[in-house]
């Protein structure tokens, strides 16, 4: 919003049009916390879906939801809405979780994901409130945010479009008829931000077909690229909250996250790209999660 | 009266370009979204007159399409304007998913359709557009017969909540008769009523078909004429009202026989238990002959009389 309107409810009104939460750093890293352990919960119990690349961008839709896009189920409609468009559709758990948490619809509700007649599908899809596009064909969400985000420039309003990338998406090539577009058309609402875990089905990305030097490219594209630590909260709080990163030029957050991030035996694993833990393993991923929110509470407790 | 009797109107494809002027003109939410397709498209003047309302991507089929669906999820009414054969292959995943399946109600307007590009071959015909675009969910495909088809097409897409591929070629089209000056998306025109042999056709082939109407009229043949500018959802009660009504039927398209709207009526006789003589005409599943777009119907009998001849063998 929109200088002057209310559509950021709860929100602080900052430089820029998006929203400031009053969450502390460890309110949103123990968000984080239940977002993974909630994501797993319910990969497990569909016995599908893409668990390393939602731990990996589960603290990147955290920061979004919770402190920047300021959109509620409330809100939603408001035409010039903060707006997200997942590209890496296959991430789609850690939607849910979030949106769920945000009170779209019941957490509840994604103990059918993937199930017979269920709305939650293994991607994104409108028949769930608060999806924004049906994605999960890599190589779309930043033409469709760049489409948006144009709108909102002939519109003359001040809402930013944000899509997430995976890096394997960026073999892509729709990808860079998208990022020549919108630096023609001086998009500074624009914000892609790369799920940079550098690794995809197959291995890891430099070896499968090098998307490198990301940051030249898209410079070379006209675009203003920043990176941060995707995993990191603080960071990310601090790279949303300065947009746009450069006047009349799209940006690239290049977010530098670990696939599988919070269960150690995930952990830069190409073979949780979509794995299922068993009973066992699930047993560890939530003790070891338990253990990390303990840790942090102590630690504020400490401090 | 023969077909040179019909006053002559201009291409599809211009009323298009001045339609979308008119309708701009009143609303400036309305965009063309062009991949360097201007100029084909017909929408210089609209670009020199609406600067705003004209977003260019450059020759980027898949970005045209991406970016109309985001304009469209914001509140624009886009119509995205690239040759059909580009814009139903290139793009296709783009509109499959950000348009139809995301449900954005996208225009897309398929220009130069069929073999209307004539002699430059293969990579610039659009024989498949309707094939493909039948088999994707919520998208209507709308080939106008006509200057006034095309018009009322124009309108009623702009007016559409729903993605719609129109499509249009670029020859000047006469002004056909209808029964009734109505035109509703999903609903065939009547162009002329008879018994004996019916031409459900669609596109610039509506006019061949009426062509043939008018030679078999000669011999005391009597031919109805249909306008199926609908061929996606199709119009199946005129399918079947016509196979109880004429003694056989023979499709007319500018697209392969594979898929188009020769298969979709076949398809609705076949299980409705109408097994009326009937023939497929359009572009045979070969290498498509080198020709003009003239020619190259001509060539498949795609002609006055190419179906005159068709009709007969029928009878």
């Amino acid at each position: 919003m929109y200088r002057g309107e209310t559509i950021l409810s709860g929100g602080i009104r900052k430089e820029n049009s998006l929203a400031m939460s009053q969450y502390t750093d460890l309110e949103l890293q123990l968000k984080s916390v239940k977002y993974r352990k909630a994501l797993l919960k319910y990969i497990k119990l569909a016995n599908a879906g893409h668990t390393g690349g939602d731990l990996s961008c589960t603290d990147i839709l955290n920061v979004l939801y919770n402190d920047v896009l300021g959109v509620t189920p409330e809100n939603f409609a408001i035409r010039h809405r903060n707006r997200f468009v997942q590209s890496k559709g296959h991430s789609v758990e850690a939607l849910y979780v979030v949106l769920a948490d945000k009170g779209f619809f019941p957490e509840s509700d994604l103990e059918t994901m993937c199930q017979y007649q269920s709305k939650y599908v293994g991607h994104p899809t409108r028949k769930v409130k608060g999806i924004e596009f049906n994605t999960g064909a890599l190589g779309h969400g930043l033409s469709i945010a760049a489409g948006i985000a144009l709108a909102a420039k002939m519109d003359k309003t001040e809402n930013y479009v944000f899509t997430l990338l995976g890096d394997g998406e960026l073999a892509e090539g729709s990808n860079y008829e998208a990022a020549m577009m919108a630096a023609h058309y001086k998009l500074d609402n624009l914000v892609a931000i790369l799920d940079h875990n550098t690794l995809q089905i197959t291995g890891r990305n430099r070896e499968v077909c090098s998307p490198y030097p990301i940051d030249e490219k898209f410079k070379a594209f006209g675009w203003e690229v920043v990176s941060v630590d995707g995993n990191s909260i603080p960071e990310l709080r601090k790279v949303f909250h300065e947009l746009p990163a450069e006047k009349s030029k799209p940006t690239l957050i290049i977010a530098n996250t670990v696939k599988g991030k919070g269960v150690s035996y995930m952990e830069d694993e190409k073979k949780w790209h979509h794995g299922v833990p068993s009973d066992e393993q699930y047993k560890q991923a939530m003790d070891e999660l338990d253990a990390l929110e303990k840790k942090l509470v102590k630690h504020s407790i400490v401090n | 009266m023969t077909i040179k009797t019909l006053t002559m109107g201009k291409a599809n494809l211009e009323v298009f370009a001045a339609t979308l002027m008119e309708l701009a003109d009143k609303d400036s939410n309305i965009l063309a979204a062009t991949s360097d397709s201007r100029g084909s498209g017909k929408l210089g003047p609209f670009g020199e007159k609406f600067p705003e309302q004209i977003v260019e991507v450059g020759i980027a089929e898949q970005n045209l399409v991406g970016v109309s669906a985001g304009l469209a999820s914001a509140g624009k009414n886009v119509f995205a304007v690239s040759p059909a054969c580009f814009l139903s292959a290139r793009a296709l995943e783009q509109v499959k998913n950000d348009v139809a399946y995301s449900n954005q109600p996208v225009t897309l307007v398929g220009i130069s359709a069929g073999v209307s590009y004539g002699a430059l071959g293969t990579t610039h015909h659009s024989t498949h557009d309707v094939a493909v675009f039948r088999a994707i969910h919520n998208i209507q495909v709308v080939v106008p017969a006509d200057n006034y088809e095309a018009r009322e097409a124009v309108i009623a897409a702009s007016k559409s909540k729903v993605p719609i591929f129109l499509k249009f070629g670029k020859k000047p089209m006469p002004n056909l008769p209808r029964l009734e000056n109505t035109f509703e998306i999903g609903k065939a025109s009547t162009i002329c009523e008879g018994g004996d042999v019916a031409f459900i056709a669609c596109g610039e082939t509506v006019a061949l078909a009426y062509e043939a109407a008018l030679l078999l009229e000669k011999e005391g043949i009597q031919a109805e004429v249909i306008s199926m500018h609908t061929v996606s959802p199709l119009d199946s009660e005129k399918v079947v009202e016509t196979a109880k009504k004429c003694r056989a039927i023979i499709t007319v398209e500018e697209h392969s026989v594979n898929g188009g709207l020769g298969e979709a009526c076949a398809s609705i006789l076949m299980q409705e238990k109408l097994y009326v003589p009937f023939k497929i005409v359009g572009i045979p599943d070969e290498d498509t002959v080198t020709g003009s777009q003239t020619e190259i119907l001509n060539h498949y009998g795609i002609s006055g009389d190419g179906l005159y001849r068709t009709a007969k063998g029928l009878l």
